[in-house]
C-alpha cells in the first residue's frame, strides 16, 4: 500500500542511483581499461585482448553454468571439480582408450550431464539442501579422478596401474579446441565462450523456458501452482550447469594437452565470483547470463592489466576478492532506500 | 476514570485511510471484544496500541497519562501488551517450553549469562504461576497445540507488569474445549483487574467473554453493544447493511454441474460429503482457521489427495494429481496469500504486472518456447482495462500495485483463458473496499464457470456468493442459502 504511487513518487536522487548502479561496472571497466592502456600500450592489441578472452572463456562458461543454477534458486559447487575430472576423463579417453575427437567430446560432455543428474537427484529427489548436496559430489569427483591413473597426470606413454603402459594419444584434432584461432586473430575458445554466452542469454532472457527457470527461483509454489514442473527445470539447470563445466574441462585439456591432476583448482571460486560480480552488472541484483560474461572479463581485464604492469601473481587472489566486494557493496549497498 | 481513552486517532496508508478518527474507551477489569470487517481499522489500530505504527492524529491517554508508544518496548513498558494472532514464532522447535517463556529475558539481558537448567525451570515456573497456567515445561515448543502456544505468549506477555492485555484472534486455530479453558483464564485476569481487548468474530467468542463489543468500519468505531450482545445486529453494524439483502442477486442454477464430487473425505476419518458446482455460481465456502476451506480446494486443484471419493468434471472422471493436470482440464486456482502463492520477489525476473499474468499461460501463448511478440503485453492490457486495475502500465512492477490492485491481477491471470471451475482462496486478503467490490463484480460476471471462493471472513462470504457452504473438522454442513446464513456461521 504505501508504495501505491511509487513510480511517480521516484525522486530525481533515486532515479540517479539506479542509474549509476546499472553502469557503475562499464564505468569502471572505461576506466580500467584507459588506465591500463595509457600505462602500457601493449595492453590494448587486439592480440593481449584476445589472449584476455581466451584466459576467461573457461570460467565464464563455467559462470554461465552457476548462473542457471542460481536461477532456479539452487547453486553447483560441484563444476570446478566437473571440469578438472573433465580434463582427465578427455585425457583418458584419448591416452588410454585411443579414442578420437568425435568419441572423446560426446563421452566427457555426457559425463558433465550425468553429474548433474545425480546432483539434481539428490536435491529434487532425496531434497539434500544443494550447497551440500553440489558439495559432497565435488569431494566425490575430486578424488574419482584420481583413481584410474592411481593419482598420476595423464600423458602420453602412461603406465598403468596394472604396470601396462598406455598407447594412445592426444588426437591433433582435439587440441584444436583449445589451440586454434578463427582467422587467426579469434581463439576458438572466445568463439565457443561466445556461443555458449548468446545460446544461454537467449535461453534465460527470451524464452518461456528461461522465464520458468527464473520463476522456479523467485517462487518455487508459485511456479509450481501455475503448472510448471519443479522437478523437471532444477534438474534441466543442474543437467546444464554440469554439461558446462565439462564443456569448460574439454577447452582445458585441449589447451593444456595433458590430464593435470591439479588442473581446475581455481575455477569454482572463479566462476562463482563472475556469477555474483555480473549481480552488479546492469544492476540487476539478480543473477543474469550478461553479466556473469561481464564480469569474468571485467575480472580478466584487470589481472591482465596489473600482471603487465608487473603486479606479483600473488596478489591475483586479493584482486579478484577486492572486485567482488565491490561489486556486491554496490549491488546491494547503493539505492537501498528505493528498494524499501 | 477509564483505563484507556483514545480520541480521533487517525492513520492513512498512502491514499487509504485505515484510521479515520476511532475513539474508544477501555475500563480496568473489562473484556471488550473488538469486531470489523477486513479493512475495518482493526489491526491498525491494535498496531497504534502495541507501538508499531505511529497515528497521524489523535490522542492516547493510559491510566490518566499520555500514550504515545514509539516501539512495542516502550508500549510493553507502559503496561500495553499485545498477543499477535500466529504464535508459532513465540517459540522455535528446539527450545523448551521453558526457554520460550524466558526468550524476552535472554535477549533484554535480563537473564544471567551463565544458566542452570534448574534456574531456568524455577524462573519460568513462577512466570506461569504468576498467572496461574500449567505447561510442560520441559516439552519442545514445536509439540505444543495452538492454545498452548497462545498460553506461553500470554504468560510471557503478562511477565511485566501489565494493564491492558490485548490479543488478535486468539481462539481462531483452537478447539472449542480449549477455547473454553482459555475464556476461563482470561475472565480470571479480568476479574483480578486486567483490561482485555480482544479481535473475535465468533458468536462463542463474544458470549463467553465479551463484557461490550465495540465495532469498527472504515476506520471509526460505529457501533458498541453492552451484554447480552444481539450478534445479528452487530455483524449488521459490521458490514453496513441489514443482512437480509446481503445478495439481492443471488443466483439459483440448476441443471448439469460443471464439478461433482462425490463421498469425498479430505482426511482419513473425517465424514464424507458430497458436493456439485454448477456453470455460472458462485460458491463460497467458510469456517474458522484449520477448518479445511484451503484443502478442499487444495484437493480439487490437484496438489492434494482426497482420502476418499471421487470427483467428476463435466461429466467425466477427473483425478488430478498436479496443478498441471488441473489446469489443462480447466481448473485454475489462486491460492491464499497472493506473496506466497502467486508472485515472484521484487526485482526478480517476471515480478512485473504481464509476466505474472502470463506465467501458467506461457505455453499456449508461446508455443514455440521464445518470447518474441506482444501476446503478454495485450493480455495484460485487456486485464487492465477490463478489471480496472491502477497502475502505470504493463510492465510495471507488482510491488507499486497497492494490495486490491495486486489481487485484481492474480484475478486477471486466472481469467486470461476461459475454465471449467476457478478456485478463489481467501481472494480479499489485504484488499480494500473499493476494490472488494471490483473484484466481487469481476468474479460474478462469468457465467460458464463455476466458482468456489475459500473465505474465513462470512462476511465476505456474504457479500459474493450465491450459495454460502460451511466448512467444520474437514467436512461440509448442509448448503444455507445466501438469505440466512449469518447467525449459521458458528454452527
Amino acid at each position: 500500500m504505501t508504495t501505491l504511487n511509487s513510480e511517480n513518487q521516484s525522486s530525481a536522487g533515486e532515479r540517479l542511483s539506479a542509474a549509476i548502479r546499472a553502469s557503475a561496472v562499464f564505468i569502471l571497466l572505461i576506466v580500467m581499461v584507459t588506465g591500463f592502456a595509457l600505462a602500457q600500450p601493449a595492453y590494448i592489441n587486439v592480440t593481449n585482448l584476445m589472449s584476455i578472452l581466451q584466459a576467461v572463456s573457461v570460467v565464464a562458461i563455467l559462470g554461465a553454468g552457476v548462473t542457471i543454477t542460481l536461477a532456479v534458486g539452487g547453486f553447483d559447487l560441484s563444476i570446478g571439480a566437473v571440469a578438472a575430472s573433465s580434463v582427465m576423463a578427455a585425457s583418458y579417453s584419448m591416452i588410454v582408450w585411443g579414442l578420437g575427437v568425435y568419441e572423446t567430446v560426446p563421452l566427457v560432455l555426457l559425463f558433465g550431464a550425468l553429474v548433474g543428474l545425480v546432483n539434481a537427484f539428490l536435491i529434487v529427489r532425496l531434497r539434500v539442501p544443494d550447497l551440500l548436496a553440489t558439495l559432497a559430489m565435488m569431494f566425490l569427483l575430486t578424488g574419482l579422478q584420481l583413481i584410474p591413473t592411481a593419482g598420476r597426470s595423464i600423458s602420453a606413454g602412461l603406465i598403468l596401474p596394472d604396470g601396462s603402459t598406455a598407447t594412445g594419444a592426444y588426437d591433433p584434432a582435439f587440441l584444436l579446441i583449445g589451440r586454434s584461432s578463427f582467422f587467426g586473430v579469434v581463439p576458438a575458445p572466445v568463439v565457443i565462450m561466445a556461443l555458449v554466452a548468446i545460446v544461454l542469454f537467449v535461453l534465460t532472457e527470451r524464452t518461456r523456458l528461461g522465464r520458468l527457470l527464473f520463476a522456479t527461483g523467485g517462487n518455487e509454489l508459485a511456479t509450481r501452482l501455475a503448472g510448471a514442473s519443479v522437478p523437471k527445470l532444477k534438474t534441466l539447470a543442474y543437467v546444464l550447469s554440469g554439461t558446462l563445466a565439462s564443456l569448460g574441462g574439454i577447452i582445458v585439456a585441449a589447451r593444456v594437452g595433458r590430464g593435470d591432476v591439479s588442473s581446475g583448482a581455481s575455477l569454482l571460486m572463479d566462476s562463482v565470483a563472475a556469477a555474483l560480480i555480473g549481480f552488479a552488472v546492469l544492476g540487476l541484483r539478480r543473477p543474469n547470463v550478461f553479466g556473469t560474461i561481464v564480469g569474468a572479463v571485467f575480472v580478466g581485464l584487470l589481472l591482465n592489466g596489473l600482471t603487465m604492469l608487473n603486479a606479483p601473481y600473488y596478489t591475483q587472489d586479493f584482486v579478484k576478492g577486492a572486485v567482488l566486494v565491490g561489486a556486491l557493496a554496490l549491488t546491494y549497498g547503493l539505492g537501498r532506500s528505493q528498494a524499501r | 476514570m477509564p483505563l484507556l481513552r483514545i480520541d480521533g486517532l487517525a492513520h492513512a496508508f498512502g491514499p487509504t485511510k485505515a484510521l479515520a478518527g476511532a475513539s474508544l474507551e477501555i475500563r480496568s477489569g473489562e473484556i471488550v471484544a473488538l469486531m470489523g470487517a477486513n479493512g475495518a481499522g482493526k489491526s491498525t489500530l491494535v498496531n497504534v496500541l502495541a507501538g508499531t505504527l505511529a497515528p497521524d492524529h489523535g490522542t492516547m491517554t493510559l491510566a490518566g497519562q499520555s500514550y504515545a508508544p514509539r516501539s512495542p518496548a516502550e508500549a510493553t513498558d507502559a503496561g500495553v501488551v499485545t498477543v499477535h494472532q500466529s504464535t508459532e514464532r513465540v517459540g522455535a522447535p528446539g527450545l523448551t517450553v521453558a526457554d520460550a517463556l524466558l526468550l524476552q529475558a535472554y535477549a533484554d539481558r535480563s537473564a544471567p549469562f551463565f544458566l542452570s537448567r534448574s534456574a531456568v525451570r524455577r524462573k519460568a515456573a513462577a512466570m506461569l504461576d504468576n498467572v496461574g497456567f500449567e505447561l510442560p515445561l520441559d516439552r519442545d515448543f514445536a509439540e505444543l497445540t495452538a492454545a498452548d502456544r497462545q498460553l506461553v505468549a500470554i504468560a510471557r506477555a503478562l511477565s511485566r507488569r501489565a494493564s491492558l492485555l490485548i490479543l488478535d484472534e486468539p481462539t481462531a486455530s483452537i478447539s472449542g474445549r480449549e477455547s473454553e479453558r482459555l475464556y476461563a483464564i482470561l475472565r480470571r485476569l479480568r476479574d483480578e483487574g486486567l483490561a482485555i481487548l480482544f479481535i473475535s468474530h465468533r458468536i462463542a467468542d463474544l458470549n463467553a467473554l465479551a463484557d461490550r463489543a465495540i465495532v469498527m468500519r472504515g476506520g471509526t468505531v460505529v457501533g458498541e453493544f453492552a451484554r447480552p450482545i444481539d450478534f445479528d445486529r452487530a455483524v449488521e453494524t459490521m458490514i453496513g447493511r441489514p443482512l437480509r439483502t446481503a445478495r439481492p442477486d443471488a443466483r439459483v442454477v440448476h441443471g448439469e454441474p460443471v464439478l461433482e464430487m462425490a463421498g469425498v473425505q479430505l482426511v482419513a476419518g473425517s465424514t464424507p460429503f458430497d458436493l456439485k458446482l454448477h456453470p455460472g455460481e458462485v460458491v463460497a465456502v467458510t469456517g474458522v482457521l484449520g477448518a479445511g476451506k484451503s484443502r478442499l480446494l487444495q484437493a480439487i486443484f490437484g496438489t492434494r489427495t482426497l482420502a476418499a471419493g471421487a470427483m467428476r468434471l463435466d461429466g467425466r472422471n477427473y483425478r488430478p494429481t498436479t496443478p498441471a493436470d488441473a489446469i489443462n482440464a480447466g481448473v485454475f486456482m489462486a491460492g491464499e496469500d497472493r506473496h506466497r502463492t502467486s508472485l515472484m520477489p521484487s526485482d526478480w525476473p517476471g515480478s512485473a504486472l504481464a509476466p505474472t499474468i502470463s506465467l501458467p499461460h506461457l505455453p499456449k501463448w508461446y508455443p514455440l518456447g521464445f518470447l518474441f511478440g506482444t501476446r503478454e503485453r495485450q493480455e495484460a492490457q485487456r486485464a487492465i482495462d477490463t478489471l480496472g486495475i491502477k497502475t502505470s502500465g504493463p510492465y510495471a512492477p507488482m510491488s507499486s500495485l497497492s494490495g486490491g490492485n495486486q489481487q485484481k491481477v492474480i484475478l486477471g491471470r486466472w481469467n486470461a483463458e476461459p475454465s471449467r471451475v476457478l478456485l478463489l482462496d481467501e481472494p480479499f486478503q489485504g484488499v480494500d473496499v473499493g476494490a472488494r467490490h471490483d473484484i466481487i463484480t469481476a468474479i460474478r460476471a462469468s457465467t460458464d464457470r463455476a466458482t468456489l471462493i475459500a473465505t474465513s471472513d462470512p462476511e465476505e462470504a456474504l457479500e459474493v456468493a450465491d450459495r454460502i457452504l460451511i466448512i467444520d473438522h474437514h467436512t461440509l454442513t448442509p448448503a444455507l442459502d445466501a438469505q440466512r446464513p449469518a447467525v449459521a456461521i458458528e454452527a
